[in-house]
């Protein structure tokens, strides 16, 4: 496959992330919403590492390119996990104090 | 067209549906089981790339893991249709616009680019498979593989004290 149509399917799932970011006022949503754009994200990192593979394929066919990017994805899908323990208590930690996981409520924070 | 391009615009299809659908369902909970059929979508991206452990590790961490507590936090808050809160009209329509243009200005900055459109990428190789990450995993990488031991550890301590009930 050609690299283009991986890059236009990672834009287009990253930009549909933006949209639920910008559209919903669910904290929860929003959330999900950010981890579908870390998807988008490790997708175009593994293209890219394959790219990079079947260009050097050619002169070395057991050459180890590529899969330092494939390393970098899992550690993203490491943090991810971590992040979304915190996240969700904090997201919980909310609802408890003010029954509701309304984004436009946080802005008392300001007060 | 062979079996792989079929397979390919199938997922492509498939995950890019499933994410309008949780971007517009109202109901959280159809939003959490939609986002498990793009994680499992991105899956089957990864086994045509021949990445096998990032496939595995995806469905595992994201779908298993990370969704089944978003799904938990959702049923324990009690969250449905009803109690969603709506922006307005516009300022839907305003985000959606937002994010259609930025689609928009990745694409035309990439259209210029003329060299990508000769590069393809061909699935097979041992970059993606379980031997090779592992290897590199336990030389390479080993003091970040540590480290995040930590930070999970970090992340552990601080959601309990979060969650804590009182002060």
């Amino acid at each position: 496959m050609p690299i283009n149509y991986y890059i236009i399917l990672a834009i287009a799932l990253f930009s549909i992330g933006v949209m639920g970011v910008l559209t919903r006022r669910n904290a929860i949503i929003i959330f999900m919403c950010v981890e579908l754009m870390l998807n988008a994200v490790n997708l175009l990192l593994v293209a890219f590492s394959k790219m990079h593979y079947s260009n050097v394929v050619s002169f070395n066919p057991s050459s180890p390119v590529g899969t330092e990017a494939q390393v970098f994805v899992f550690f993203i899908m490491v943090v991810a996990a971590a992040e979304v323990s915190v996240g969700l208590a904090i997201i919980v930690m909310m609802y408890r104090n003010i029954h509701s996981v309304d984004v436009n409520f946080l802005n008392r924070l300001k007060h | 067209m062979n079996i792989t391009e079929i397979l390919f615009w199938f997922l492509s299809v498939l995950a890019l549906g499933a994410a309008l659908m949780m971007v517009t369902n109202k109901n959280p909970v159809y939003s959490v089981l939609w986002l498990i059929v793009v994680f499992f979508a991105i899956s089957g991206h990864y086994i045509l790339l021949n990445a096998q452990f990032l496939a595995i590790v995806n469905i595992i961490v994201y779908a298993g893991a990370i969704m089944v507590l978003f799904l938990f936090v959702i049923m324990l808050m009690n969250l449905n249709a009803d109690s969603e809160p709506q922006k307005n009209k516009w300022m839907k329509l305003a985000g959606a616009v937002a994010g259609g243009c930025l689609l928009l200005v990745f694409v035309a900055a990439l259209r210029q680019v003329e060299f990508l459109k000769l590069e393809t990428i061909t699935a097979d190789g041992p970059t993606g498979l379980i031997r090779r990450l592992g290897y590199v995993l336990f030389t390479d990488f080993v003091l970040p593989f540590e480290i995040a031991s930590v930070l999970f550890l970090s992340a552990m301590v601080g959601a309990v004290v979060i969650g804590k009930k009182g002060d």
